[in-house]
């Protein structure tokens, strides 16, 4: 194998390069937030700013950001998969994440998640065929008082029915 | 009883901007705290008795003493990983009045000589994290942050926001240090505790957003008089969060040691169903729960650890009499299954175990001697792990079994939720909320 095949270490040949250059100029206002000797602090916000981009964590993004940051693979693969908000696998154009925790539950969370189930036709985690929404059910959302509550693509929706959650829903392209 | 607010104050105004802040005396406290002996400072907060709003509602001064002398530099983490299932107030005081917080930051690390604080913020709350870096933005282009201090003094403050990703744990304050630091969050032993070794292995100090926003209001009117709102070794208001089966849920800021009671029937009007109250947990999903007739008690933080509860995080969660209490501990042991790091085998087996026997005997598919198990299994979590998320995941189960045994063995003889359907009984529809005055 010659040099040119071997991949390259930094895994940035794998993805566009625009997107590489934006993450590289986005990430350097991040990383004035930590002190320079601990580049490594930034890899929450670097795996956010990764699956922005690229649309999701892949492994070629976790070596992106390990590289820039001058830690290890294993380091960025440990946090891609620890924290829930990171997707490791493709996703919908759309994610929608509803709350059934108990406050929730007790004002119909479970109800509407159900209901987007049944009309969406995927199971828990599930994408629709056309790859428009990924539906998820998630822990408590901060939003008890004014509950029941969803996320949309890390927007809160707050105080929902089934009829306004439908019409959220209706409302993605 | 006192009617005072503090950090409410300011929020019916919806005007969370700095010229707002200002305008209605913010940042007055910080310019009287400049002027003052910082060892001075920390007296005032030790006077105040201000315990922690995060939960443990440990005395925040005394805290701050843990600090070695010498060992430069010091690190401030707020906490705003709110995360407990019913626990939703610090988002308010980000959305509301988010440099009252910045003002409270600025004071502490004056107090105790720091010049770097985090924000650490839950990855669900994008807004309001964007809010916090707007903040942030308005305080050091006004020179209040920065370089110099209040553009006063050669005292340069840096405060920087970090968003999480989504992990209850990261609440805990060592497992939110490694997060911060770059890592999973997985908690650590403790001794050492964080203000000896903590984030980057210098001493830290980790408070949270509702703690730390009272410190303006202590600074400019004393600790004694922040005292002296509370009762005991507990000063100042709280903001409590009701939930669930109330007429009016939301944010109610109440004295230190307000009677739960009182919040649920007179403050949130009571259920809408009009029917009993069955069962009140009453500071987060890890407080033990209260039957409807065990309701009448201070929220204060020894008060109501005297009848077998913890006011915790200030969430109230009301369920009344449709509800099955196995469907709803189930769906609490599932967040603590799902939330679990992993890194303590009693928490990492035992709490998906809880999850799987409590789904059983809500479906009619177990024994008496499953509940007894059930038991057992909490029990051997309880104290057994490095933080305090297994004991956060054994108090509700012991406490449900303890408060509502005849419910679980109904469901063992009848083989059946006796409820029935989702056992979520009357799924309201969603009511009004009212959070400091506000009507959402």
């Amino acid at each position: 194998m010659s040099d040119h095949d071997r991949k390259s270490p930094s895994a940035a040949a794998d993805l566009p390069r625009d997107g590489v250059a934006r993450f590289d100029a986005e990430l350097a206002h991040i990383l004035k937030r930590y002190p320079e000797d601990r580049k490594a602090a930034a890899m929450l916000p670097a795996l956010h700013l990764g699956q922005e981009i690229f649309g999701y964590v892949s492994t070629a993004v976790q070596q992106l950001a390990a590289d820039r940051l001058g830690t290890s693979p294993a380091r960025a693969e440990e946090v891609a998969t620890f924290y829930v908000m990171y997707n490791t696998e493709p996703v919908g154009r759309h994610i929608v994440e509803v709350c059934t925790n108990v406050s929730c539950c007790l004002t119909g969370g479970e109800r509407i998640f159900e209901h987007l189930k049944k009309k969406l036709g995927v199971k828990n985690k599930g994408t629709t065929t056309d790859g428009r929404i990924t539906l998820r059910e998630v822990e408590c959302l901060g939003a008890c008082g004014t509950a029941p509550a969803m996320l949309v693509d890390e927007e809160q929706h707050e105080r929902l029915t089934v009829e306004k959650a439908d019409q959220i829903i209706g409302g993605l392209k | 009883m006192s009617e005072t607010l503090i950090l409410t104050k300011r929020w019916a105004k919806r005007d969370p901007s700095l010229a707002g802040y200002r305008a209605d005396g913010g940042y007055r406290a910080l310019e009287k705290a400049l002027s003052m002996n910082p060892a001075d400072i920390v007296e005032e907060v030790k006077k105040s008795n201000l315990r922690g709003r995060g939960g443990a509602g440990f005395s925040t001064g005394l805290k701050w003493t843990f600090l070695p002398k010498d060992v430069r530099p010091r690190y401030l983490c707020v906490n705003a990983d709110e995360s407990e299932p019913g626990t939703f107030k610090d988002r308010y005081i980000i959305e509301h009045d988010p440099h009252m917080l910045l003002e409270g930051i600025a004071i502490t690390c004056l107090a105790l000589d720091m010049h770097l604080g985090y924000i650490y913020i839950r990855g669900e709350f994008k807004k309001q994290a964007e809010s916090l870096e707007k903040a942030i933005a308005e305080a050091k282009e006004a020179g209040i942050l920065g370089p110099r201090l209040f553009g006063k003094v050669d005292f340069p403050l840096e405060v920087h926001v970090h968003r999480g990703a989504g992990a209850y744990i990261c609440g805990e304050e060592s497992a939110l240090m490694e997060s911060l630091e770059g890592k999973k969050g997985y908690p650590r032993f403790k001794p050492p505790f964080p203000a000896v070794i903590g984030l980057w292995g210098k001493p830290t100090i980790i408070n949270n957003v509702e703690t730390l926003a009272n410190v303006p209001w202590i600074v400019e009117n004393g600790g004694a008089a922040f005292a002296a709102l509370g009762v005991g070794k507990s000063g100042g208001t709280r903001l409590f969060g009701v939930s669930g089966h109330v007429k009016r849920p939301g944010v109610y800021e109440k004295p230190v040691d307000y009677n739960l009671k009182k919040l649920i029937l007179e403050d949130c009007g009571g259920t809408p169903s009009g029917r009993p109250i069955k069962a009140v947990i009453p500071g987060g999903s890890s407080s033990p729960v209260l039957r409807g007739d065990e309701i009448d008690v201070s929220l204060e933080f020894d008060a109501i650890k005297a009848v077998g509860s913890m006011s915790g995080s200030g969430g109230v969660i009301v369920m009344d009499d449709s509800v099955c209490v196995v469907r709803v501990l189930a769906r609490i042991a599932k967040f603590y299954a799902e939330e679990s790091c992993g890194q303590c085998t009693p928490c990492r087996e035992g709490t998906p175990w809880m999850e799987g026997i409590l789904e059983r005997i809500e479906h009619g598919d177990a024994t008496a001697a499953d509940v007894d198990r059930l038991e057992q299994v909490a029990n051997s979590i309880m104290g057994n792990t490095i933080c305090a998320l297994g004991d956060a995941a054994a108090m509700p189960v012991q406490s449900f079994i303890k408060r509502f045994k005849p419910d679980f063995l109904a469901h063992v003889q009848a083989r059946k939720c006796p409820v029935g359907a989702t056992g979520w009984g009357v799924q309201q529809e969603t009511h009004e909320a009212f959070v400091g005055g506000i009507r959402y």
